[in-house]
């Protein structure tokens, strides 16, 4: 009997859903925007997690050694950097290297070539590149050189400079302002989720409205709450999923536009992203879809099956 | 099989029934009359428990329809089979499947429902449109397939509230021999109407309603207002 009804329930959802065809697509449109909406949230999320990473992947701390220092001294330090718990790459630029990318970097610059020949010597000191596991780790690994321990005992003679100091304050700045745009994003993207869904509710509950005498009629002819309730809600949900088939749809040249303009602007490849997550993005959005669907039929229902 | 017992019915500030005795055999052609407003589908209403009387009590056989639960409510309308001036069909379902929704609603079987949904679309004289929606019937095809709804559950009891309201006089005569049909097999059948032609025509009890009152309760009546 329950599956004799479950099959009836479904059907019967399934036929009004395609056969109220203009009603079906103004609760699918409104359904698909707040859709778009919610996935918008997750875009703009990626986004600035993308560009907070890169930011974070750009900051770190260099140790210029005086020039003429031993390699032995330095790997010295070298070695105790690594043991440092903060500490996730020590790279080594040797003097040699360092002028070979200064001459690099330089390579149009002629006047600067002509003058560094003139020196003689190589005025590039030596250098270890630090990265930490956390940024807000530079700080103490900065620390490192000027406090009272192992790596600082006699290495503060050999250290030319450290620039961390001089690198705080833009990322310091930098860090907040991408955190700070993310939870403005949020509380946006937060208050436009709540006006769709808001809107989805009340599309639903017109629709309903609409049907107020049909549902009258199947209480008159005897059909229980479950019975009358069932097919609506099996259409609220196959609004849910049309919906999610449009949005994830549309979604698609947006990304591939995105991708193409916007990736060095925001530091990540929103196609990509889409590409590497679209079944997780179309689940969310059948799961939205067919969640709210159903609630808001059932809700909207609901005052209509009293006594 | 219904009884009214001093039943009125008030909304707000009018009274739509007042002190209302009566009762209705098994088996019965019961027409109810009266003008606009003389409380007829309030009576009606009172009996498919859409309504609650104010005062009084409205009995099914032993039950007080207004003290069934909600459960036992929708069983009691399974046994009560409804016509109305404004047909009331379901708009996204097919001629066939109307009458298939009423047999699903008291939890018919497939097979039953198979079988008996062409025989009682024949009996309406609807087989040809058994595909069609609401909006693609006519008036009296639409009045027909409701009749067939109502009787494809076998119910003990028909109410026709002003089935004929909206016909031409052609359908309507075809109403109302589909009406008298049902009733001699056995189901009560309670009509309001106002329609002269079709009391005279039947021969039945009429109750003639006024102001919310009985004012006259004939076995062999005619239409007198």
């Amino acid at each position: 009997m329950f599956i004799t009804d479950m099959k009836r329930i479904v059907r019967s959802g399934y036929t009004n859903f395609m056969r109220s065809g203009f009603t079906s697509m103004s609760s699918v449109l409104i359904m698909t925007i707040t859709l778009f909406v919610i996935t918008s949230l997750l875009f703009v999320q990626a986004a600035l997690n993308g560009a907070l990473t890169d930011i974070k992947e750009k900051v770190d701390v260099t140790v210029y050694f005086t020039p003429g220092v031993s390699e032995s001294s330095i790997y010295t330090v070298e070695s105790a950097l690594k043991k440092l718990p903060e500490v996730r790459q020590v790279t080594y630029t040797s003097q040699d290297d360092a002028l070979a990318l200064f001459k690099d970097k330089h390579a149009n610059d002629y006047l600067t070539l002509q003058a560094l020949d003139e020196l003689k010597e190589n005025p590039l000191g030596a250098s270890l590149n630090i990265k930490a596991k956390d940024p807000s780790q530079y700080e103490s690994i900065a620390n490192y050189f000027e406090g009272d321990n192992a790596v600082s005992k006699g290495a503060l003679t050999i250290i030319d400079k450290i620039d961390y100091h001089q690198n705080k304050m833009v990322i310091d700045r930098l860090t907040s302002i991408i955190s700070g745009a993310q939870r403005l994003g949020f509380a946006v993207s937060l208050v436009f989720i709540l006006i769709s869904v808001v809107i989805t509710l009340n599309t639903i509950r017109l629709i309903i409205f609409m049907s107020r005498e049909e549902i009258n009629v199947m209480r008159l002819v005897g059909a229980g709450t479950r019975y009358i309730r069932g097919p609506f809600i099996v259409s609220g949900m196959l609004v849910g999923i049309v919906s999610a088939i449009f949005a994830i749809l549309i979604y698609l040249p947006i990304s591939i536009w995105l991708g193409n303009q916007m990736t060095d602007f925001i530091g990540v490849n929103l196609f990509d992203y889409y590409k590497q997550n679209i079944f997780q993005l179309f689940a969310m959005m059948m799961a939205c879809g067919i969640i709210l669907g159903s609630i808001a039929s059932s809700f909207a229902i609901a005052r209509y099956l009293k006594k | 099989m219904i009884y009214f017992n001093n039943v009125t019915k008030r909304y707000s500030d009018t009274t739509s029934l007042e002190d209302i005795t009566l009762s209705i055999a098994p088996g019965e052609f019961v027409s109810i009359v009266g003008h606009s407003g003389a409380g007829k589908t309030t009576l009606t209403k009172l009996i498919l428990a859409e309504e609650r009387p104010s005062t009084g009590t409205v009995f099914f056989e032993s039950t007080n329809i207004h003290k069934l639960s909600n459960e036992n409510l929708r069983k009691f309308r399974r046994k009560v089979g409804v016509i109305f001036q404004d047909f009331r069909l379901l708009p996204t379902k097919t001629a066939r499947e109307n009458i298939a929704f009423a047999m699903e609603a008291t939890g018919k079987s497939d097979r039953e429902i198979f079988e008996d949904v062409p025989h009682v679309l024949e009996l309406v004289d609807l087989s040809h449109r058994a595909n069609h929606f609401p909006h693609q019937l006519s008036g009296g095809e639409k009045q027909r397939l409701a009749i067939a709804r109502a009787i494809i559950t076998q119910p003990d009891l028909i109410i026709a509230d002003e089935p004929t309201g909206n016909l031409d006089p052609i359908n309507t005569n075809e109403v109302v021999n589909i009406l008298r049909k049902i009733n001699d097999l056995g189901t009560t059948v309670i009509l309001t109407t106002h329609n002269r032609s079709i009391i005279d025509q039947l021969k039945k009890r009429v109750i003639t309603l006024e102001k919310g009152r009985v004012v006259r309760d004939d076995k062999d009546g005619k239409y007198m207002l």
